[in-house]
């Protein structure tokens, strides 16, 4: 956890209008706590990702928006598929099996 | 590690401009949190990384073209991956399904099985590791450390940290700056930072616990004559008295002039060994010395002839 200030402080570059700016825009959404914010590991890796966005590829603000929307919906892909991976390892190979040839007719069907 | 030109695609003689293209452009292909679970693109990409810190700085380069450092130990500690997080349950704070977890539809699944499913992963959420801590050494000059001094400490990561060292910090001391050191995993407590002071030492002061001892050359005169000369300390010049007569090897003390006062350290004083500098041969100096007749005469190595 990390504060506004030491977020600023360790990124290297960073100044407290950018950061301002992008939690403005619900690009970084920092949880609150006594009217201060509070940064989870989440937050400071993604503020390091935009930064690194913005500084080292070269991505402009106007296209930022664009960028995160496809990669959090990349990420939501990952969570389920995720998720599914576990599923999938508890599954009995019985089960597993009847999966695979659900797909297997779905994807012959079309 | 290979050839870091190569890795980038530039020439040898590539301009700092054409090297930072070089390197936006892979980056941007291969940033690992833009290509989540391709180890090949992670690979490739630290590569890039570290091929780009190594040319990036001019300083650095040019060690390198002369031979005097090789491609390898230049790659850069792994910054916080964003990666890591948003595959695991915080990334849900950035879902983009309307309901969140909710929004997943089963009838998704064939395309996403048929296509792209590879070994599963467990997801991040599993896990709470706290972060490791990290030691670093700082070496700071010898003033800095009697005096106390802030310094800027660049970590391999590119974080920046104002290390505070305290007056009358010692060589080996240890600081701990909590939440400095290497991120924890699924809420797991961050690691601190453990720097290391190293001192290094001055071309004339000495430390002697408290005491800070220093030889100081005053000239013949000043020696038979006495009088007042300036002394440095280590917070500054001091107006000192010599008395008449004073003797090579004489020690003098400034009280309270050695390492300032700190918690459960009283102030030390500074001590100032006289020595004698004679100079040149100076020919009226050496007529005087041939016609002085003093009124003692004393023989210097007495002392050491009733021994022997």
């Amino acid at each position: 956890m990390m504060s506004f200030d030491l977020l600023v402080r360790d990124v290297d570059g960073l100044e407290d209008a950018d950061l301002a700016r992008w939690i403005a825009n619900s690009w970084v959404k920092p949880e609150r706590a006594d009217g201060r914010y509070v940064f989870e590991e989440i937050d400071i890796a993604r503020v390091h990702l935009i930064y690194e966005l913005r500084q080292e590829l070269d991505v402009n603000e106007a296209a930022l928006p664009v960028v995160l929307l496809l990669l959090d919906q990349l990420y939501d892909v990952r969570r389920h598929l995720l998720e599914i991976g576990v599923a999938i390892a508890e599954t009995e190979p019985a089960g597993l099996h009847r999966v695979l040839q659900v797909i297997a007719e779905r994807r012959s069907g079309r | 590690m290979d050839d870091p030109y190569k890795t980038l695609g530039v020439a040898s003689d590539a301009s700092q401009d054409a090297i930072r293209k070089a390197y936006r452009k892979l980056a941007k292909q291969h940033h690992p949190d833009l290509n989540p679970g391709s180890p090949k693109a992670e690979e490739l990409f630290k590569q890039i990384a570290a091929a780009n810190a190594l040319l990036s700085d001019p300083e650095k380069r040019a060690q390198y073209d002369r031979g005097e450092i090789d491609a390898a130990g230049q790659e850069r500690a792994q910054r916080p991956s964003y990666r890591e997080h948003a595959d695991g349950t915080a990334g849900d704070r950035y879902s983009r399904g309307a309901g969140g977890q909710g929004s997943w539809d089963a009838g998704d699944l064939g395309d996403i099985f048929g296509s792209m499913f590879g070994g599963g992963r467990r997801p991040g959420g599993a896990f709470r590791t706290d972060g490791s801590d990290e030691r670093y050494v700082l070496t700071t000059d010898f003033l800095e450390a009697v005096n106390g001094a802030t310094r800027r400490l660049t970590l391999p990561d590119g974080r920046v940290l104002d290390v505070k060292i305290p007056p009358g910090a010692t060589e080996g001391l240890v600081m701990r700056l909590r939440g400095q050191g290497g991120p924890g995993r699924n809420g797991g407590k961050v690691g601190d930072a453990l720097i290391e002071i190293h001192v290094a030492p001055h071309p004339f002061f000495e430390r002697r616990g408290q005491d800070i001892t220093v030889t100081l050359p005053i000239s013949l005169s000043e020696a038979v004559l006495g009088g007042p000369i300036e002394v440095k300390t280590p917070r500054g010049p001091v107006k000192m008295q010599i008395p008449p007569g004073s003797d090579s090897g004489t020690e003098l003390r400034l009280r309270g002039r050695g390492v300032p006062q700190s918690p459960g350290h009283a102030a030390g004083d500074l001590y100032a060994t006289l020595r004698v500098m004679i100079g040149k041969p100076d020919d009226a100096l050496s007529d005087f010395v041939r016609d002085w007749k003093p009124h003692d005469v004393v023989n210097p190595r007495g002392k050491m002839e009733s021994v022997a």
